[in-house]
């Protein structure tokens, strides 16, 4: 087992989501692996949260689900970005930077 | 947007939970599914993928609960899970449930009814614009007493004060008018011309009264009231404009007030008129206007009160100085205190009674929910033991307990409509604002927030026990053991009971008693068998000779009636409402200089004082021969000679009433002092003169008929008579005597019959909490006192362990109860008569009554401690 793998902090799985949901729709273990592929194992994302957190976007109007055949014939509940999904991730991605690059200033900055 | 979406999901999962749970099992499957292809991907045979795909997901079922928690709709479905269970736990426990509700009913039910009068009366604004500043002008004797006031004063303090946009004054008016339909006989109002402006309201269709309206001999105008001209004039507009007749004179209609008025200065009054005050006549001067008032913006009433002190002195010293006394104080007060002041000492009594009771039922349904706690206790940790988490067992408590409160509460503003009525048709004479009470949205509001109080009262008890649940020891022990925790909570809550009780039972014996004094108290007249009518003069009889002439033939005709012991008519009725009073003027003597008191004036036929039994004292009654043109007499009252000559002899001396230069009266005797305005108001000071040689022949007399035997039954009799001498006059007001005294004392009687039923409701309630303690205590104690019995305790030694824990807690909830109700007895004090709010007898009475109460209560409990079998119980173990 990977030492290093954390759980998605706290308010921030919405963003993972929405980022990759935005380059191309996707069912939920998708994203999951997505993620886990991208952030190189750092982030490990518990389906119960996942799916939770799914629901919750989809109900916020962020996130459209749909169910859609897949190539390999299965049934799967497919989420597409929205426009105001697309709003949203835009304005989070930049507060996060934002915040981001403060931490990171913080943390070089010497005594 | 997305709130929409947030309902139309949420909605679509609560009503279609089948197909929202079919979806949300495939997108987790299908997460597995995904999840095992990707191992199997990875070169892992379809079973290890299988497996190391459900290891990284973990339960499904924990997934899908996890996944549905979050929705909103699932707090209802919790919510609705818990309504059900709670249900079916009442069903089962269906004596529980129905004494729970009845006793929250009851206590609901009560407050909210009480509420239902004391808001629009005490609490809500009066149904004018910023009625804040409509405030009322009294004037106060040297005594405290108040007196109405005088035209002359009305004029000069509208014209010196600098405090009030407008002022008004108004006195009570009862014309006849006459049509095509029969002669009817309103309740009706003389008013200067700026009243309704004081009110802040106009008529809803015509116009108000102008300065011009007002002045002497201008045309008479008249503004009706919107109910009468409904009634009698078909609401038609067409009457604007037009003339009625109003006791014999045309009255051009101006204007209909609003459906809405409410009109709290004379509730029953139906047409207004302006007052055309004749100067000139020399009633300036006379006490008989009530004067209003509207405050100018931002003056507050402290400010006006100086204002019309200044003023007011002034006039008395530059205009008139010997009618109105030097000593005279002025009372500026809102007109909302003015209207509720007769009430709101009984009302808030009551009111506080009813919250005492509320208190008595929460302690009691706590009492019951304790009991019912210790038996669900291993119920409670079963639930724990299989995995209910503790703010699941606490909000299913709560739960349980609103639905307990929801049915109470509902049933409860049920018997408040009931209660409403009641207290409506119980209400005192003086209550204002009639039409307002009733089930209004501030009552509902009341009643739902008491509710929810009540709810989460009795939800933090069981909740804070299965809090403390502990399966392990719970389970372990059998209910019957268990019991003892809570003893001491349960023997605190009766002694709170007991206490609240005897709290209540004082101030209700200290109403009763006092109201029983005042009943003891002599009137000054005996009022057995004496039957009373109001009758105006006819008004087809212009002139003083005429309207006398009448009178005294109805009263000769009613001599004449079989069963009439003696009848005769007076201006002025005791206790009947009537407020006529003067100013009268003692001539200056050696002795004495010119004095002048207020005192009721009363206009009689001779016979009136021997018909009312009031005694002489000194000098004669009148006679026949004291008629118009004979030499004018007067009596006057024992405590208006002792003020004026002390022990010194008034006979012979002579006096003036109202203006000072009328026609001396000579004094020829003294009388018995009589309770005019109520057996609880001393003021006495009266003088009597006959009805013929009173300059101003009153319109309106009093008949007073002393019956032998049944007064009641004269009353077809009498009528007759009086129709006899006239036969279209209308007779006004037909009551005992009896009654009237008996509705002086209205606020009293209401507030005495309201506390006893309270009273009587909180002993119960009280009897069945010490009852419920001892119960509970004999069948958790049947072991020890099996034993006790075996080892040879007597019958008498198992009784009194019975009889001493009851008393016990009975004796220190009275203790208590007596150290509140000596305190709380000053919210009654101004109701009581007689005797001090701390009465002995009262007290000691009240504690014996609680004591036998709380005996009956002890003994079942203790007869059946004394039957428990030794044998039967040892066996049982």
């Amino acid at each position: 087992m990977e030492q290093r793998s954390t759980d998605v902090i706290q308010g921030t799985l919405d963003l993972l989501i929405l980022k990759t949901v935005s380059l191309q729709p996707m069912h939920g273990f998708g994203i999951a692996r997505r993620i886990e592929q991208v952030s190189r194992g750092v982030f490990k994302v518990n389906p119960g949260s996942l799916l939770t957190a799914l629901q919750r976007l989809e109900r916020g109007g962020w996130l459209d689900a749909e169910w859609r055949q897949t190539e390999n014939a299965r049934r799967a509940r497919i989420y597409t970005l929205t426009k105001a999904g697309r709003k949203r991730l835009e304005a989070e991605a930049e507060g996060w930077s934002r915040r981001a690059s403060a931490v990171a200033r913080l943390l070089k900055a010497e005594a | 947007m997305s709130l929409w979406r947030q309902l139309t999901r949420g909605l679509r999962a609560l009503f279609g939970r089948a197909a929202a749970d079919a979806d949300l099992t495939d997108e987790v499957r299908h997460y597995l599914e995904e999840a095992a292809a990707s191992h199997a991907a990875r070169g892992l045979s379809p079973e290890a993928a299988l497996r190391a795909a459900r290891l990284e997901v973990g339960s499904l079922t924990a997934v899908t609960e996890e996944v549905r928690a979050s929705g909103w709709e699932h707090g209802i479905e919790t919510l609705a899970a818990d309504v059900k269970y709670a249900a079916r736990r009442l069903h089962t426990e269906f004596g529980f449930t129905v004494v729970v509700v009845l006793t929250i009913a009851l206590g609901i039910g009560a407050i909210t009814a009480i509420f239902s009068a004391v808001n629009p009366i005490l609490f809500e604004p009066l149904p004018y614009p910023e009625a804040g500043r409509v405030v009322t002008i009294t004037e106060m004797r040297s005594d405290g007493s108040r007196n109405d006031g005088t035209f002359g004063m009305y004029r000069g303090l509208a014209e010196g004060t600098r405090s009030f946009d407008t002022l008004a004054v108004f006195k009570p008016w009862q014309p006849t008018l006459q049509g095509r339909d029969q002669a009817e006989r309103f309740d009706a109002q003389r008013v200067s011309a700026d009243y309704f402006r004081v009110l802040g309201l106009s008529p809803v269709l015509g116009r108000d009264f102008e300065p011009a309206d007002d002045r002497v001999n201008a045309p008479a105008v008249v503004i009706l009231s919107h109910a009468l001209w409904r009634r009698r004039f078909q609401a038609n507009p067409a009457i604007l404009g037009q003339s009625i007749t109003l006791d014999e004179r045309p009255y051009l209609v101006v204007g209909v007030m609003s459906e809405r008025f409410e009109n709290v200065l004379a509730p029953a009054a139906e047409l207004w008129a302006p007052l055309q005050y004749d100067m000139s006549q020399g009633r300036a001067w006379g006490h008989h206007l009530r004067t209003v008032g509207r405050l100018g913006r931002a003056i507050g009433i402290d400010q006006a009160a100086g204002d019309v002190a200044a003023v007011g002195q002034r006039v008395i010293v530059e205009q008139r100085p010997e009618t109105y006394a030097a000593e005279v104080m002025f009372g500026v007060a809102s007109l909302q205190d003015d209207v509720t002041r007769s009430v709101r000492p009984a009302l808030l009594a009551v009111f506080g009674a009813s919250a005492l009771v509320l208190a008595i039922v929460c302690v009691n349904v706590s009492n019951l929910f304790l009991a019912r706690g210790v038996r669900r206790r291993s119920e409670f940790a079963l639930r724990a033991a299989l995995g209910a988490g503790r703010t699941r067992l606490i909000r299913q408590m709560i739960t349980e307990s609103f639905v307990l409160a929801l049915l109470g509460g509902g049933l409860g503003l049920g018997l408040s409509i009931v209660g409403v009525r009641v207290l409506v048709a119980l209400s005192p004479p003086g209550l204002p604002r009639l039409n307002a009470i009733g089930l209004d949205g501030a009552v509902f509001a009341f009643a739902l927030t008491v509710t929810t109080a009540v709810g989460l009262l009795f939800g933090l008890i069981p909740a804070r026990q299965a809090a403390r649940t502990d399966p392990q020891r719970d389970m372990a022990l059998g209910s019957q053991r268990l019991a003892g925790g809570n003893r001491r909570i349960r023997q605190a809550l009766v002694i709170s009971e007991v206490a609240l009780a005897l709290m209540l039972l004082v101030g209700s014996g200290l109403l009763f008693r006092s109201l029983a004094r005042l009943f003891a108290m002599p009137p000054g007249f005996d009022a057995r068998n004496v039957l009373t009518m109001q009758v105006p003069a006819p008004a087809s009889r212009a002139g003083a000779d005429a309207t006398l002439n009448f009178f005294a033939s109805a009263r000769d005709v009613i001599r004449s009636v079989p069963g009439v012991e003696s009848a005769a008519f007076t201006s002025q009725l005791p206790m009947s409402g009537d407020r006529d009073e003067y100013g009268v003027h003692f001539e200056a003597e050696p002795a004495r200089p010119a004095q002048s008191y207020g005192a009721f004036r009363y206009g009689v036929s001779p016979g009136y004082l021997e018909t009312m039994r009031i005694s002489l004292r000194r000098g004669r009654f009148f006679e026949e021969h004291d008629r118009a043109g004979a030499a004018p007499v007067a009596l006057i009252s024992e405590s208006l000679a002792q003020l004026r000559f002390g022990t010194g002899d008034p006979i012979g001396r002579r006096l003036r009433i109202g203006p000072t230069d009328g026609a001396p009266y000579t004094i020829v005797g003294v009388v018995d002092d009589v309770r005019q305005m109520s057996l609880a108001v001393g003021e006495s000071a009266a003088v009597y003169i006959p009805a013929s040689q009173w300059p101003l022949p009153d319109g309106v007399m009093s008949f007073v008929v002393r019956a032998r035997g049944d007064a009641a039954a004269l009353t077809p009799a009498v009528r007759a008579a009086i129709w006899s001498a006239d036969k279209n006059q209308p007779i006004v007001r037909v009551a005992l005597m009896e009654d009237l005294v008996a509705a002086s004392a209205g606020e009293r009687r209401f507030a005495v019959i309201l506390f006893e039923g309270f009273a009587l409701a909180a002993l119960v309630l009280a009897a069945a909490g010490i009852y419920g303690v001892l119960a509970g205590s004999v069948a958790e104690r049947t072991r020890e006192i099996g034993v006790r019995s075996a080892l040879g305790a007597s019958r008498g030694s198992i009784l009194g362990l019975v009889f001493r824990q009851g008393l016990g807690l009975t004796a220190i909830g009275a203790l208590i109860g007596l150290a509140g109700a000596g305190a709380a007895s000053r919210v009654i004090a101004g109701l009581l008569i007689g005797i001090s709010r701390y009465d002995p007898l009262t007290y000691t009475g009240t504690v014996a009554l609680l004591a036998a109460v709380s005996v009956a209560a002890c003994s079942v409990p203790a007869w059946r401690a004394v039957r428990i079998d030794p044998a039967t119980t040892l066996r049982a173990e």
